[in-house]
């Protein structure tokens, strides 16, 4: 389900809207997740506080959206410009692929939160598309 | 068996009183058909369903998203009940046995109208996401957390009649 040119424009315009909140929002996904889906907490074995305001989680919530933020410049190309962060998901976190789509939703909906009337249908799809198509960049070294 | 906590009952209960489903069920299902078109197979009698436009000026896939709400509503009053009832309203209703409370829709959503499982699935992410654009700041991690809970409850009955 590849990007279409109109998808890239709905993405590029919605994030130009949002990203002097990109931190929070970040945060606010990441929380949603540890809460929503407490088994992702796996992946945090060293962490003290799961809540919303956490240190831990705001700093994650910024790594995570700082990257995806990054790749909105680098549609054209996912796969080759992620490639580290591929690696580095492969080998280090060993995420299981299942959480990509765990975090997108909660991204989707943070955004639904906050952005009630920018995230028309027609940015849901595409912001979706998106999300899809950084997951699938970020797993590509997984096998 | 599936616990529900007084608290996730009121949250749920919560979100129901305060949906507007004339407005919501239109929505609902105009998001679900633009974000997963391939959803649009079940819909051919529906007519226009070629742009976006047509899907939201399409009387037929809005009075299919208030059935919808309908049903999700009757779940939520038949917590605690076990009347056999139709529409998704039934699974707020009968929160105690939305199994056996969905037996008849599982059947009919598995034979009739074949619609495959994964679709619940996406229907279910897309209300999450007409109630976060509604509810918004509302839509606390502990509401989200009470909803899909409940809404995998209602999946799962949904699917149950499929083997």
């Amino acid at each position: 389900m590849s990007l279409t040119a109109k998808d890239k424009a709905f993405v590029k315009a919605f994030w130009g809207k949002i990203s002097d909140q990109a931190d929070a929002i970040g945060q606010e996904a990441v929380g949603r997740m540890l809460i929503v889906y407490p088994q992702t907490k796996i992946y945090f074995p060293d962490w003290t506080d799961f809540s919303l305001d956490s240190p831990q989680v705001k700093k994650h919530g910024k790594t995570v959206m700082s990257a995806i933020t990054d790749a909105v410049g680098k549609m054209d190309d996912l796969i080759g410009e992620m490639s580290s962060l591929s690696d580095l998901h492969a080998t280090k976190v060993r995420l299981d692929p299942v959480n990509f789509k765990i975090l997108s939703h909660n991204i989707l909906v943070t955004l639904a939160v906050h952005f009630p009337t920018d995230f028309t249908a027609e940015v849901h799809v595409a912001v979706d598309k998106f999300l899809a198509a950084v997951s699938a960049a970020i797993a590509d070294k997984y096998r | 068996m599936v616990v529900w906590t007084d608290q996730e009952r009121a949250f749920i209960q919560d979100i129901f009183s305060k949906l507007n489903y004339e407005d919501a069920g239109p929505e609902l299902y105009c998001r679900v058909l633009i974000v997963y078109p391939w959803t649009q197979r079940y819909f051919g009698g529906f007519g226009n369903l070629y742009s976006a436009e047509a899907i939201k000026s399409n009387p037929m896939v809005a009075a299919h998203g208030i059935v919808v709400l309908h049903g999700l509503d009757k779940a939520m009053k038949n917590m605690d009940d076990i009347t056999v009832l139709k529409g998704l309203e039934k699974a707020l209703k009968n929160m105690d046995n939305i199994k056996n409370t969905f037996t008849a829709l599982s059947e009919l959503h598995s034979e009739k109208l074949q619609v495959d499982p994964g679709n619940f699935q996406l229907l279910g992410d897309c209300l999450t996401v007409v109630l976060a654009r509604r509810m918004t700041t509302d839509f606390t991690p502990d509401i989200q957390a009470a909803w899909q809970k409940f809404l995998s409850v209602v999946i799962s009955a949904l699917t149950r009649q499929y083997y």
